[in-house]
C-alpha cells in the first residue's frame, strides 16, 4: 500500500456496473516529507474517507476482489484506510 | 485507474483472438486538472464513450476483467464517462 492524499472527487453517471454505488477519488502519493507528489490517479473508497484525508491506498486487483468478495472485478486501486497519524520523526532523525 | 480524454478511434481488422467485436479508442491520459500525462493509449470501451468524452480507465489485468468473457488480452479499458471532477471545492 502507499500513503496518499485525497485531492478530488470524480462524478460519473455512465459507468461499468462494477463501479455502481462506489465513491471515486483522485488521489496523489505522499513523499517522505508528507507532501503530495507525482501524477494523480483514481481510487474507489471503501472506508468512508473524505477529500483532504491522508489515506492508505491499495493498488492491486486481487486484494480488491477479496474486499468486495468478487471473483472478477475491474477495479485496481482503492482507499483502504484513513490515516490518523504518521510518525515521521524517527525517519527524519535518521535522515539528519 | 486514471483519467483521460478520448482523442480518436482505432480500427484494426487483424487482431488477437478475444478482441473481435471490441471498440478501441485512443485516449490521452490526463490529471485531475485536465493536463496531459504521458503518451496516448489504446483502450477497449465498455461504456459507449465517444470522441472528446472525458473518461476514466482501469489498467493492467483488471482492464480485461471489465469485459465478458474476461480472459482476453487487454490492458486498458474505459469503465466510466466523467460528468464532473471537483478539486478542493472547485470544479475542473
Amino acid at each position: 500500500m502507499i500513503l496518499a492524499r485525497v485531492v478530488g472527487t470524480v462524478v460519473s453517471t455512465i459507468k461499468h456496473p462494477a463501479y455502481q454505488g462506489l465513491k471515486l477519488y483522485a488521489v496523489r502519493r505522499l513523499d517522505a516529507a508528507g507532501e503530495a507528489v507525482g501524477e494523480s490517479f483514481l481510487a474507489v473508497d471503501t472506508v468512508q474517507s473524505g477529500v483532504g484525508d491522508t489515506v492508505l491506498v491499495l493498488r492491486e486487483g486481487t486484494g480488491l476482489r477479496q474486499i468486495f468478495r468478487k471473483e472478477v472485478l475491474p477495479i485496481r486501486s482503492a482507499v483502504v484506510g484513513v490515516v490518523d497519524n504518521v510518525d515521521w520523526a524517527r525517519f527524519r532523525a535518521c535522515q539528519e | 485507474m486514471i483519467l483521460g480524454t478520448v482523442i480518436g478511434r482505432v480500427v484494426a481488422t487483424t487482431k488477437a483472438v478475444g478482441l473481435e467485436g471490441r471498440k478501441f479508442l485512443l485516449v490521452q491520459p490526463q490529471d485531475e486538472h485536465g493536463h496531459s500525462n504521458g503518451h496516448p493509449v489504446v483502450a477497449v470501451d465498455t461504456v459507449m464513450a465517444g470522441l472528446g468524452d472525458p473518461v476514466y480507465m482501469v489498467l493492467s489485468r483488471e482492464a480485461a476483467q471489465a469485459l465478458d468473457p474476461w480472459f482476453v488480452p487487454v490492458d486498458h479499458a474505459i469503465v466510466g464517462i466523467v460528468d464532473q471532477i471537483t478539486v478542493e471545492g472547485a470544479a475542473t
